[in-house]
């Protein structure tokens, strides 16, 4: 196992980031909105509908999982490491290990109608809103 | 505190260089792991969202460039709520030593990463030395 230069400031960092992680996780309330800010999520607006474009590349699709639930999704899985053996590492720039994210929306979502979609190390969610939540036009008698 | 440090969002470092360039988009430096085997050297870039077909890999004066666009089209219309990361295009290029046969380099790309795989010549590959 190769481990990356150590930096005081980034195992000080890591502390912090572990310790407010804690605060916002679900011992200590009732909601979780992230687990740790691993994929980076972008959110676009399609009519009614939500379009997430997820940044991940080089994670099997087999080890993905995404969870809906009302008016969020959950994104889990893991960046596995393959290294053959007998190599010697010159450059390791890339990070590995395991994810978990929780994304919620302000749109009540229809989990049956999701539609997720891996290529090319992108991550598409199709997020449909659920007709229940979408707003009704009132005919005035 | 969990056993496994939770994966970071790593940050897209911009290309800069001197020359300006002529299309409007970003054009980020793809992160890379470089590893060496006894006979070949590889070099694995990760650039999400770059299609197989719009990888240039050139060789030119000892110099390796690696190009990946993104088909922007797919943005397009699309409304912005919320954004973590930028997208553009990847640029990265390296230095070859003349240890590199630069013939025989091959690439593949899946799931958004780029593994190129640079043998190394003949003379350059270590071997044992056998005593009378």
């Amino acid at each position: 196992m190769i481990t990356g230069f150590s930096d005081p400031f980034d195992a000080l960092f890591n502390l912090q980031r572990a310790l407010e992680g804690r605060l916002t996780s679900g011992w200590l309330h009732d909601l979780t909105t992230s687990q740790g800010p691993f994929p980076p999520i972008n959110v676009f607006q399609q009519g009614d509908d939500a379009l997430a474009i997820i940044e991940l590349p080089g994670v099997d699709k087999d080890s993905l999982q995404v969870e809906a639930k009302e008016n969020t999704v959950r994104i889990a899985g893991k960046k596995a490491w393959v290294c053959p053996d007998g190599v010697s590492v010159h450059r390791r720039e890339r990070t590995f290990g395991e994810f978990d994210r929780t994304l919620s929306l302000p749109i009540a979502l229809d989990p049956d109608r999701i539609k997720a979609e891996y290529r090319d190390g992108i991550l598409a969610l199709y997020l449909p809103r659920a007709e229940r939540d979408k707003p009704r036009a009132i005919k005035i008698s | 505190m969990a056993s496994t440090q939770e994966l970071q969002v790593q940050k897209k470092r911009e290309i800069e260089s001197k020359e300006e360039g002529t299309i409007p988009a970003r054009l980020f430096v793809p992160v890379a792991d470089i590893y060496e085997a006894p006979d070949a050297l590889s070099v694995i870039l990760e650039m999400p969202g770059v299609q197989k077909s719009d990888v240039a890999v050139n060789v030119e004066d000892g110099v390796l460039t690696v190009q990946g666009q993104i088909d922007l089209t797919k943005y397009k219309g699309l409304q912005p709520l919320y954004t973590e990361y930028n997208i553009g295009h990847y640029a990265r290029s390296f230095r070859l030593s003349s240890k590199i046969d630069q013939n025989k380099i091959a690439a593949e790309m899946k799931d958004g990463v780029l593994l190129l795989r640079l043998p190394k010549v003949e003379e350059a590959k270590p071997r044992t030395i056998k005593i009378n």
